[in-house]
């Protein structure tokens, strides 16, 4: 007697689980408990009162790179509201234009957008310390940047890290994007 | 039940069992620094600052510019005077906006023998460590 064949539906349910291992993998993917994460002593009173990871970034938008958080996205969207100064009379200085910097080799050029960099920090962070005030001034190259200096002091630490290429090098020559520049190198993005 | 059935909950089992064990947790830590200069000399645990805990509650430029943190794990001299007298980490934790000085263990939390740094990069490893 023959064993009877797998049916269609069989087969179709092996499909329709091996999506689910996949939709699994990218969303079950959590934060490690702070006891278990390799920095945190297991023995230390705190790894029981400290709030962990995953309570705080789990209902934050997700990003594939760094700390699986987009930070951006969290901050554009309100879903945190981080506070600005602890003094009362300090002032946020808010900037919108966009630095293009076409010094780039073969890779798309570069776009350093003052919109989301200030939402976070103030303009004393960068200038006149890592970056000259006057666009295009400062030169840098990746050596540097992938030696912790320049843009390397909070991408790849606390910002996006250094393999996300495309995020900074995301201009091409000719493109439309590169013709909002004009001849020059800041054009002013707007507010969001 | 059918023989289709069966092998549509036995592979769906398989799929949660498979992708729980498959996905890599992440690192919150991504930005953690270790403060060791003298935690451990003085017979504390290191003190672990998280980055993604307090830049939900703070903008960095609020420690980064108000408070006078330099940028560069290693580089601030943090001492409990200077946090007791309300500089740095004092400016917060004064038992007001946050825990004060003498929730000693709450700060004090590495594993002992870790060294002054920012760790949990994701490939560069932090500023200043290709």
């Amino acid at each position: 007697m023959a064993a009877p064949r797998p049916s269609a539906r069989g087969w179709r349910a092996v499909v329709a689980a091996l999506a689910v291992l996949v939709a699994g993998i990218a969303f079950a993917a959590g934060w490690r408990a702070l006891a278990d994460d390799g920095i945190h002593d297991p023995s230390s009173p705190a790894v029981h009162l400290l709030q962990q990871p995953g309570e705080a970034l789990a209902a934050l938008p997700r990003d594939a790179a760094g700390n699986q958080v987009d930070w951006m996205a969290a901050l554009d969207r309100g879903l945190i509201r981080p506070r600005s100064s602890v003094s009362p009379n300090f002032e946020v200085r808010l900037r919108t234009t966009e630095i293009l910097r076409r010094e780039t080799a073969n890779q798309a050029m570069v776009v350093f957008p003052h919109r989301q960099h200030t939402a976070w920090i103030d303009c004393v962070t960068c200038h006149s310390g890592l970056f000259e005030m006057r666009a295009g001034a400062t030169r840098m190259n990746m050596l540097q940047i992938l030696s912790g200096e320049k843009c390397g002091q909070c991408h790849g630490a606390v910002a996006f890290p250094l393999t996300e290429c495309a995020r900074c090098h995301r201009v091409r020559r000719g493109s439309p994007e590169a013709a909002a520049f004009g001849n020059g190198i800041v054009r002013d993005a707007g507010a969001r | 039940m059918t023989r289709a059935r069966a092998v549509a909950w036995i592979a769906f089992a398989f799929a949660l069992v498979a992708s729980a064990l498959a996905s890599p947790p992440a690192g919150a830590e991504y930005g953690d620094v270790v403060l060791n200069r003298r935690s451990e000399a003085n017979g504390m645990r290191p003190v672990v600052f998280p980055h993604w805990f307090h830049r939900i509650r703070f903008r960095c430029t609020v420690c980064h510019g108000e408070f006078g943190f330099r940028m560069r794990a290693g580089s601030n001299e943090v001492s409990m005077q200077d946090i007791v007298e309300g500089k740095l980490c004092g400016m917060c934790h004064d038992g007001r906006t946050a825990w004060g000085a003498e929730q000693c263990d709450l700060c004090h939390s590495g594993r002992r023998g870790m060294k002054t740094g920012i760790y949990g990069g994701h490939q560069t490893g932090g500023p200043g460590r290709w």
